[in-house]
């Protein structure tokens, strides 16, 4: 009988359905990077939030003395792996933003070597996104862009960006380093939002 | 000056284009080193090529790629010197 198929919608019960469309799961971590790995030192670290009005600073035992949260999601490269079930520890954007007050939506992503990407401030609040300085209980490895960096998991992980150092309000929605270089500018995973 | 669109470039710039990259000098945006592109550093990973100047580390040209499409960037670079045979 093997005119007989397993009908329409057979295939979505093969896959996980956590897995965006175009996603293959992996079990390692993969290091994706566009330039060397900046060796930062937490004594002379520290993390900025700049608006039109100021500058918002945390030294790292300032960052440390935050509130931090267990973090479990997965996350998704443009590159077409995704890792289930990762655990992050950190402190959430809704903390850092608290006493932070702009006219602006957008944000840019700093990171240690010049690295930047764009994400819009309502996608980085209520729960969305944290600086997160730990993975899978230890300190965060510098090639996965430790001491902190940016993790922003329901968009494409190019977003996350690694030894992220200052956010800056912006008035309007800039491309970043790869968001001028061919991927798109906003990278929702589930819309496979991968290149312009 | 009225200018020509974009279409006016296919003739003059298919006969760059087609140049030995390695040995060509760009000047960086970030120092103002001027070197050939064979000296400059490469970077590669599944998400794309970034090229990046030997002496500063500023980025010079990014290729990424993916299937039929190409994105080419130099945004580094002021210009480009190709020796013409």
């Amino acid at each position: 009988m093997s005119f007989v198929t397993r009908g329409f919608g057979g295939r979505s019960r093969d896959r996980d359905e956590r897995l965006p469309p175009g996603q293959t799961l992996v079990h390692d971590f993969p290091v994706l990077s566009a330039g060397p790995t900046p060796e930062v030192d937490t004594a002379e670290w520290s993390f900025t939030i700049v608006t039109e009005a100021g500058t918002h600073r945390w030294s790292w035992d300032e960052f440390q003395a935050l509130p931090a949260e267990d973090i479990a999601t997965d996350i998704h490269c443009v590159t077409h792996w995704s890792k289930l079930g990762t655990s992050w520890r950190g402190v959430s954007l809704d903390t850092l933003f608290e006493d932070v007050e702009s006219q602006f939506d957008y944000v840019m992503a700093h990171s240690f070597g010049g690295y930047t990407t764009n994400v819009p401030l309502d996608e980085l609040l209520d729960g969305q996104a944290w600086i997160a300085t730990e993975f899978d209980g230890e300190p965060l490895d510098p090639e996965h862009g430790g001491p902190a960096r940016l993790l922003v998991p329901h968009l494409y992980f190019w977003k996350s960006a690694k030894w992220v150092r200052s956010l800056v309000m912006m008035p309007r929605d800039d491309p970043g380093f790869w968001e001028q270089n061919g991927y798109h500018i906003h990278g929702d995973p589930w819309q496979e939002e991968r290149y312009w | 000056m009225d200018h020509l669109d974009g279409n006016a470039l296919a003739g003059p710039l298919a006969d760059y284009f087609t140049f030995d990259v390695t040995a060509a000098t760009a000047r960086c945006n970030g120092c103002g080193e001027v070197a050939e592109f064979a000296r400059a550093l490469v970077f590669t990973s599944p998400a794309g090529t970034v090229v990046r100047c030997a002496t500063c580390e500023h980025v010079l040209a990014t290729l990424v790629e993916a299937g039929e499409r190409a994105w080419l960037g130099f945004s580094g670079v002021s210009a480009i010197e190709v020796r013409r045979a």
